[in-house]
């Protein structure tokens, strides 16, 4: 009957789809590619942090001093994340 | 071809579950290709999800009464964009609907994050697979939307007439492309913890969704609240109703989680409270679906008998249990060295302003779990009423205001008080200025809970323009750029935080109008005859004459009788014309008669609202059809075999007796000021949020990438 | 004040507020609250939340008045109702309705507005307080 046999050829287009990556093997990237793409997220995100620290301090919401020390701060970690990437090379 | 929608879904379940123990055996120790297998396999379900619905959707277009849903939900009179939306008006309908977003999402989530989060992933993936295939499971085993039935009858019950309002179509796919929203940040939460990645990836990933899902949530509490204004006879747009707050809880949530997520993204803090939110903003998103579904509370659209309510309080029940244990035995990873550096800083007043909307959402629970909490307690069921939730959400949702006038104008980190001053005397001033004028020249002051809105209102507004103002000019002194240009560019590329700034401003116009309209709306009940005139504040109403209509009523519900009136309305100069009517709908009851079954079926009142920017006019009316009954009855006795062209010559002269000699009818009239605002405060709130999710282009984020790594280049050769 | 006072302070106020809020919340609806009751169990001199059915034939309007008779969801108990206020739409014999008010003499009278209509079966989104 119509479910019986829907539910066969439904079930076969499944296993297919599901099982192509077996019959490919090797698609799987390396572990590092996987750190790099973290760093460069949390590069960018750092990035953001240093450009919006800026901008409080330019629209007067950070004093001089105050931003001064968070900027450092933040500029230390973008470089600590910059030397991590490098060692990935 | 309901076989083959049947087939879909116990495919479906399968092929969920394999989703699930594919991507976990490959997490564990089959490799890769079982993790890909397992991201395939969730692919797959949103392929077979969209045939389900494609065939369901062909079925209620075609009117085939062969499947119980259609027959229950619609007929060859509803109207073609109604017959599409009436799958989700029906239980089992709404979890294919859920279903199918579900799979959507799910697939469009991993296929994104496919390169990146290798590690929490699979995880992800299983946790989704699960939640999809809980849903599928509803369907196959108890509640089939592919049931057919036997003896397919000639004619179905046709869409429940009050859902006829395009606001209802949209309002379901949009909440529940909410709650399915949630479950995205709950899956990648869930498998941070598992594999102990607790920093800041998976919140990068899953921030967008969040957003997403957020918008949709509010975007449909707004379109219910709409619906309840526009469509029903009370002319209010929210009763704390149980299911409206099921709906508010998980968004509360939602926001709280928002502004979380950015502390823990700029400081690495609130790890604990963000796992726990994310998990508790997907139980509430599920305990919103459950309580529209189950019988456990006394609401409108709380039913007796539901047949998955204890399901789906066990599913409920295993969640919160995962997530408890999971994130108490990673409270070592959790907790982060960071600290709160000052209390006047953004990250103490995001805390705040979490605790406000947690403080909110649990009171609104307390409220709508009374009954059964009393119950509990005492053996007495008893309720609480809108009274007490407005007496004990007022007061939260004015400090919430105030907050978010505030914190745009914090730092990170910290804030000096010379610096705090200079940001906030402008704003100051500013609701100084509104506060003596609204007492100058309104009678605000009647109202001390609207006053004390309007003012943080006022303060939210300036603040969020100082900050746009004042960061163009900081742009204008470095690049010299004209005004509009510099606004443009500075929102342009600081997205997050501008659309920010303008969903605050869009949340603050909406509380202004809800707090106008709640305090100052005048509603007035009265019955009119054809001539007469009646004055309310400064408007006089006069019933001018009864219409009749026969098929084709104003709003397109395909209501073959619909009765109404016309008015002229009249305020100094000003004059309009409202033309409010009531619609109805025939019934299957044999014992109403062959004719009666078209004047005693469900009635729906078709409200006319004057929308104005200082104040709307809403007017309902309800004939009186019980000096039509006699004749009714009369014309049931003299042509009970009529076929359907004599039917409608009675039923046309029935209703040309009432037009010619319409005995008075009932009218509610109300003014509500200011209330078009609460719908342009939600359209404002999106817009910012649209503008805070898209994505900034690649390019001019290489730029900046390439500018700061020379610099940074060039300290660290420095250094 | 060093951080870890700091740190301890903030918590202890944190705490306070969370109690205050929840000594508010308990207070306030058990006070507040109306108890709901079927037909066959009112009694004169407190106010209640009735549910029931709407009695088959018994609906009339007397002016701006409204009058049925409700009785109990499975049960023979029922009890006159008259009512002003706005009808919501569903509401006809036989559906299921829920009015505050209070018994006076032998008639419910329900409370201005507070009458809300259930929908008649399963699951459909249906109309709210009127």
């Amino acid at each position: 009957m119509e479910y019986g046999l829907a539910l066969i050829l439904l079930a076969t287009v499944v296993v297919v789809v599901v099982a192509m990556p077996f019959r490919r093997p090797g698609q799987a990237e390396a572990h590092e590619d996987v750190v790099r793409a973290q760093l460069e997220a949390a590069k960018e995100a750092k990035y953001r942090e240093i450009r919006d620290a800026e901008l409080d301090h330019r629209m007067g919401k950070l004093s001089e001093r105050d931003w001064r020390e968070v900027d450092r701060e933040l500029r230390g970690e973008a470089i600590e994340i910059l030397r991590q990437l490098d060692r990935l090379e | 071809m309901a076989g083959v929608g049947s087939a879909c879904l116990a495919v479906g379940l399968l092929t969920a579950l394999y989703a699930a123990g594919a991507s976990l055996y490959g997490a564990r120790a089959g490799g890769p290709a079982w993790v890909t297998s397992g991201r395939r396999a969730i692919y797959a379900t949103a392929g077979l999800m969209i045939a389900a619905v494609a065939i369901l959707q062909s079925a209620f277009l075609r009117s085939d009464f062969h499947y119980a849903i259609v027959a229950e939900g619609s007929s060859t009179d509803t109207p073609t964009f109604y017959k599409a939306a009436a799958m989700w008006a029906t239980q089992d309908g709404s979890l294919l609907l859920w279903a199918f977003l579900l799979s959507l999402f799910s697939s469009a989530v991993l296929f994104l994050t496919r390169r990146s989060l290798r590690e929490i992933a699979p995880y992800a993936t299983a946790v989704l697979g699960v939640v999809a295939a809980f849903f599928l499971l509803l369907m196959v085993a108890w509640e089939n939307p592919f049931n057919t039935l036997a003896h397919p009858p000639a004619e179905g019950a046709g869409l429940n007439p009050l859902l006829r309002h395009p606001a209802m179509m949209i309002h379901p796919p949009m909440l529940y492309t909410g709650y399915v929203g949630f479950a995205i940040p709950f899956a990648f939460c869930v498998g941070a913890l598992i594999t102990r990645n607790t920093g800041a990836d998976w919140i990068r990933a899953t921030r967008r969704f969040a957003l997403i899902a957020w918008t949709f949530l509010g975007t449909g509490i707004m379109l219910g609240a709409l619906w309840s204004y526009t469509e029903l006879g009370w002319g209010g747009y929210w009763a704390w109703d149980p299911v409206e707050n099921a709906s508010l809880m998980p968004w509360l949530l939602g926001t709280a989680l928002l502004h979380s997520i950015m502390v823990q993204e700029k400081r690495g803090m609130l790890r604990i409270w963000n796992a726990s939110l994310v998990c508790a903003t997907f139980v509430f998103a599920l305990i919103g679906t459950f309580l529209v579904r189950s019988g456990i509370l006394d609401s409108i659209h709380a039913f007796g008998a539901s047949t998955i309510g204890t399901q789906f309080l066990v599913f409920i029940g295993i969640v919160v249990a995962f997530s408890v244990v999971l994130v108490l035995s990673r409270l070592p990873d959790l907790r982060s060295e960071a600290r709160l550096d000052s209390l006047l800083s953004r990250e103490s007043f995001f805390l705040l302003n979490n605790l406000v909307l947690v403080g909110l959402a649990l009171v609104i629970m307390w409220g709508t779990f009374f009954p059964l909490i009393s119950e509990a307690l005492t053996g007495q069921k008893a309720s609480v009423g809108p009274p007490w939730f407005d007496r004990l959400t007022v007061p939260l949702a004015l400090v919430l205001v105030l907050l978010s006038g505030i914190g745009p104008v914090l730092a990170w980190r910290r804030v000096t008080l010379s610096g705090l001053r200079r940001v906030l005397v402008a704003p100051l001033v500013f609701t100084l200025v509104a506060l003596v004028a609204l007492l100058a020249l309104t009678n605000a002051s009647d109202s001390p809970a609207s006053l004390a809105m309007f003012c943080f209102v006022a303060f939210v507004l300036s603040s969020v323009a100082q900050e746009f103002l004042r960061g163009a000019a900081a742009r204008r002194v470095a690049t010299g750029e004209p005004w509009p240009r510099a606004l443009l560019r500075l929102a342009g590329r600081n997205r997050r935080r501008y659309g920010g700034y303008l969903v605050h401003a869009g949340i603050a116009v909406l509380f202004l109008g809800v707090a106008a309209s709640s305090a100052f709306h005048d509603q007035r009940d009265v019955r009119l005859s054809p001539g007469q005139t009646f004055h309310t504040g400064d408007y006089a109403l006069t019933y001018r004459k009864p219409t009749a209509k026969l098929g084709g009523d104003r709003a397109g519900t395909g209501a073959p009788i619909s009765l109404g009136a016309v008015l002229d309305v009249r305020k100094g100069k000003q004059r309009f014309t409202l033309h409010p009517s009531r619609n109805y709908y025939p019934t299957q009851d044999p014992t109403q008669g062959v004719i009666g079954r078209y004047f005693n079926g469900e009635a729906n009142s078709e409200v006319d609202v004057r929308w104005g920017l200082k104040r709307d006019f809403w007017l309902a009316i309800r004939p009186d059809i019980g000096s039509l009954q006699k004749p009714i009855a009369e014309a049931n006795r003299r042509f009970p075999t009529a076929s359907s062209d004599v039917q409608a010559l009675v039923i046309a002269a029935l209703t040309e007796r009432y037009r010619k000699n319409p005995p008075p009818a009932a009218f509610r009239a109300i003014v509500s000021p200011l209330v078009l605002w609460i719908w342009i405060g939600g359209a404002i709130a999106v817009l910012g949020a649209l503008i805070a999710v898209w994505p900034a282009p690649e390019a001019r984020l290489r730029r900046v990438r390439s500018l700061y790594a020379a610099k940074l280049g060039r300290e660290l050769s420095r250094a | 004040m060093d951080p870890a006072r700091k740190r301890r302070l903030r918590l202890i106020v944190a705490l306070g507020a969370a109690v205050a809020l929840a000594t508010a919340l308990v207070y306030t609806s058990f006070s507040a609250s109306t108890e709901a009751a079927k037909p066959s169990q009112v009694k004169p001199g407190r106010s209640y939340e009735l549910t029931g059915k709407v009695v088959n034939g018994s609906v009339s309007y007397a002016g701006d008045q409204l009058r049925f008779r409700i009785r109990d969801r499975d049960g023979t108990g029922s009890v006159p109702v008259s009512y002003t206020g706005a009808v919501p739409d569903p509401f006809r014999d036989g559906r299921e309705v829920i009015v505050s008010g209070e018994l006076r003499g032998h008639t419910f009278v329900g409370e201005r507005d507070s009458l809300v209509t259930k929908c008649p079966s399963k699951f459909t989104k249906q109309g709210r307080r009127s």
